[in-house]
């Protein structure tokens, strides 16, 4: 079997297993929501005056089925089952794109379908060095759903032949400036998931405090908003610098090669705009009165603008990039 | 912080348009603009009125920021000073309850409560503290580096505009295309395009020349990425005041004479002719640059003989490197030189070159221009390999393809302003970092109570996080470990510690 031939098939295995552990995580999230609505019939039925599922103001918000205290329910259990079926998904994913490289004898990012296989990586990644020191399994069926969702799009829109790359891209600085995009950007996306979640949660908890009940089942068993929004900002402030550091070394990069360092390409405009937005972020964050669900406003627009620039610029702007081939 | 913001919002959104408008200036299509005037004659020119096919150029844009430049300076500047002052000032009082501080200890010592504090000033001054100790207490500080990055970051934003005005003002980038064998001299009028900025010093250009002594480019045959480019290779030989020698000029590896930079930017094919005129006698011979129209190199070019004899000669048609017919007509197949033919019709009479206005090298202006008919009443078009000759009916002359040369384009660029913008943005990168890494921190150390127990001092410790992120582990152990000393292995039963999140 060929390099490429057997890259493709750790691909199409990768994506199967990530399905197994999209299921699974499912399946524990579906554990814990019916779980969390027995306990807050039985505290309901103890004590008249609810303290169920969204505990009004009094307490912070907890969970009603904290992952500690379920350690050992079937639902943790398929969770954790989940968990390593993540782990081998992203060892299929990075050994794809090793022989990819192998295949390409080449750094494996130089194209659209290489770049949507290592970003898969890099989420994953972050997800699953994240989960060592947080409570984040909750976000695990989104990044994984996201993950598969990719690599679907990568194997069957995106899919080019390994081969050579066109003479503009013989460079060291597109294993530079592209590994730093595929870092960053696999950084944002677990960023931009958690930071609906968290938006999802504070909703949940705002509802939960005016109106003393709640409807969110889901919302109700999410980590902490406080725990959800550290996640999220510390994602974004870990991955802000490395997407600066990419943009500069793109420049750099075009310097050398088109003879100006910036000149408003459609990749370029959106790059700076991604970076612009996730500035704002940074400092509506950093604002009183804007923290929270209206900063998280900026983290999902600048994610929402690198994705364009992937996807829309690549595709349907036509641009110096475009030989980004599809 | 609310005004940059939205002032940062603005500028989000006001970068939209030019990356789905055509813009002027945007390298990679010049001809988009005239496009989308002739597609929408009627919006077109209101839209340029508003700048929006120069979109980064345009006085709002400019506007938007600039405000958001002034905005940050009146910030950043008072920051500055306040940084400087504390950085020379003693860190601030301890607050009266330390223990409701985010991170506490209390414990008790052997040592005198001065000499206490002494140890404690000493264990902080270890790990880098900035320490004073006033009074009953010592009060410490870190982590300076974080605002100092922040404003760092924030000024380097000034001297990027330094950088990029730089170029703006004195650059200047040009485009030219070369066939192999022919030289350029730096000189504005022998570029194809030349942009000078306000002030580009235009006579006064680096004084070099150079001749473009071949131009080799390689190209896929796997089927699955036919003619994909793989590898182009021009070889030149240049001439400047800093001495002569020959280079190997590639995609990402531009030829720079003295900071003026020649990039490989494309190429195509130069068909070699002769054009004899009516009498015999040579009026044209060399390579001439036909212009790429698609990407197997199927390339439109003109020939022109305006002092042919009786008179004149004008050439129009394709160059295709690779020969092939589709349903529109001759197209080329395969981007290298497979197959090369030259398909042209001819034209007599005034080529309108000689009433001194300027003209394109690649069209032939006709209305002056009679076509050659052939023998069946229609214009004659002729496809010629290598070494074949059209002949025009009635003597008129002939045309010759003698071979197949390659044209280089190049991408000229100066900008003064570059390695400005290279420390503003390794200024920027730096700052950012180090603002977002470096955690900025306070510790207090205060002796509450000298006599708790015979020979003993009972000290309390606690610091706090001047920044969202959670305090990096070890200072408090450190300072507690020294004030308990070695000696100590269990610790007095009084000392309690707490840690708790930030509640910022």
């Amino acid at each position: 079997m060929t390099w490429d031939l057997l890259s493709d098939n750790l691909i199409y295995s990768a994506i199967a297993v990530y399905v197994l552990a999209m299921l699974a995580y499912a399946a524990e999230t579906a554990a814990r929501v019916n779980r969390g609505v027995e306990v807050t019939a039985e505290v309901t039925a103890e004590a008249p005056v609810a303290v169920g599922a969204g505990a009004p103001a009094a307490a912070p918000p907890s969970r009603v089925a904290p992952s500690s205290s379920t350690a050992g329910t079937p639902g943790a259990r398929v969770g954790a089952v989940g968990s390593s079926l993540a782990v081998l998904g992203l060892l299929l994913n990075l050994a794809g794109v090793v022989t990819r490289g192998l295949a390409a004898e080449r750094a494996p990012w130089g194209n659209m379908y290489e770049f949507a296989i290592v970003i898969t990586m890099t989420a994953g990644a972050t997800y699953l060095a994240l989960l060592r020191r947080q409570p984040v399994r909750d976000l695990g069926a989104w990044i994984v759903g996201a993950i598969v969702l990719t690599l679907g799009l990568a194997v069957t829109v995106l899919y080019t032949p390994a081969g050579d790359l066109v003479p503009v891209l013989d460079s060291y600085w597109l294993v530079v400036h592209v590994a730093a995009a595929i870092i960053s950007g696999g950084v944002f996306t677990v960023g931009a998931l958690t930071t609906i979640l968290f938006m999802v949660r504070q909703r949940h908890d705002a509802r939960a405090a005016r109106l003393g009940r709640t409807r969110g089942r889901y919302a109700a068993q999410l980590p902490t908003a406080d725990t959800l929004s550290r996640v999220a900002r510390g994602a974004h402030v870990f991955a802000f610098p490395i997407w600066t550091f990419a943009v500069i070394a793109g420049a750099i990069w075009a310097e050398n090669s088109w003879g100006r360092y910036w000149g408003w390409d459609p990749k370029e405009t959106w790059a700076f705009i991604t970076w612009v937005c996730y500035a704002a972020y940074l400092h509506a964050d950093a604002t009183t009165g804007w923290r929270g669900s209206r900063a998280s406003w900026f983290a999902l627009a600048g994610y929402a603008a690198f994705v364009f620039n992937f996807f829309g610029v690549n595709m349907w702007i036509p641009g110096l990039h475009s030989y980004a081939g599809v | 912080m609310r005004t940059a913001v939205i002032l940062l919002s603005l500028l989000a959104v006001a970068a939209v348009p030019g990356s789905v408008l055509p813009q002027r200036n945007v390298a990679s299509d010049p001809q988009a603009v005239v496009r989308y005037f002739v597609q929408h004659p009627e919006l077109a020119p209101w839209m340029d009125r508003l700048s929006l096919f120069n979109v980064y150029g345009s006085p709002w844009f400019a506007a938007i920021y600039l405000l958001l430049l002034v905005s940050m300076t009146g910030c950043v500047l008072p920051r500055c000073a306040r940084l400087w002052r504390e950085s020379r000032a003693a860190p601030p009082p301890a607050p009266r309850h330390l223990s409701r501080e985010p991170e506490y200890a209390s414990l008790t010592t052997a040592e005198p409560a001065d000499q206490a504090l002494e140890t404690a000033a000493a264990a902080l001054r270890r790990r880098r503290f900035r320490v004073r100790i006033v009074g009953d207490e010592v009060r410490a500080e870190k982590g300076y580096l974080r605002e100092t990055g922040n404003l760092a970051f924030h000024l380097s934003l000034l001297v990027l505009l330094v950088g990029i005005a730089g170029g703006r003002l004195y650059g200047f980038e040009g485009r030219v295309a070369i066939a192999e064998g022919s030289s350029f001299t730096n000189v504005s009028a022998e570029y194809d395009e030349f942009f000078p900025s306000v002030w580009t010093d235009v006579e006064g250009l680096e004084p070099l020349s150079f001749t473009l002594d071949s131009f080799d480019a390689e190209f896929e045959t796997d089927p699955a990425k036919l003619g994909e480019p793989r590898s182009f290779d021009a070889r030149v030989s240049y001439e400047s005041e800093e001495g002569s020698g020959t280079a190997q000029v590639k995609p990402n590896s531009p030829l720079d004479i003295n900071e003026t930079k020649f990039f490989l930017t494309g190429h195509g094919y130069a068909p070699e002719v002769t054009v004899r005129d009516g009498t015999g006698a040579v009026t044209f011979s060399g390579p001439v640059i036909f212009l790429p129209s698609d990407s197997n190199f199927t390339s439109d070019g003109v020939v022109k003989a305006p002092d042919a004899q009786p008179v004149g000669l004008g050439f129009q048609g394709l160059f295709l490197p690779t020969a092939a017919t589709d349903g529109r007509g001759p197209v080329s197949a395969f981007p290298g030189p497979v197959d090369p033919q030259l398909v042209m019709t001819a034209f007599t009479g005034d080529l309108g070159m000689s009433d001194g206005t300027t003209q394109s090298v690649y069209t032939l202006d006709t209305t002056n221009l009679e076509p050659v008919l052939g023998e069946d009443g229609s214009p004659l078009r002729q496809p010629l390999a290598v070494g074949e000759t059209m002949r025009l009916p009635d003597d008129q002359g002939s045309l010759t393809f003698d071979g197949v040369s390659r044209f280089a384009n190049f991408q000229v660029a100066y900008d003064p302003g570059k390695e400005i913008s290279l420390v503003a943005a390794l200024l920027l990168l730096g700052g950012l970092t180090t603002s977002l890494v470096i955690r900025r921190r306070r510790l207090w150390v205060r002796v509450t109570d000298t006599a708790p127990a015979e020979g003993f001092v009972a000290v309390e410790v606690a610091m706090r996080s001047l920044t969202r992120r959670q305090l990096p582990a070890g200072d408090l152990e450190a300072v507690s470990l020294a004030l308990r000393g070695p000696d100590t292995p269990n610790p007095s039963p009084s000392t309690q510690t707490h840690t708790q999140e930030p509640n910022r």
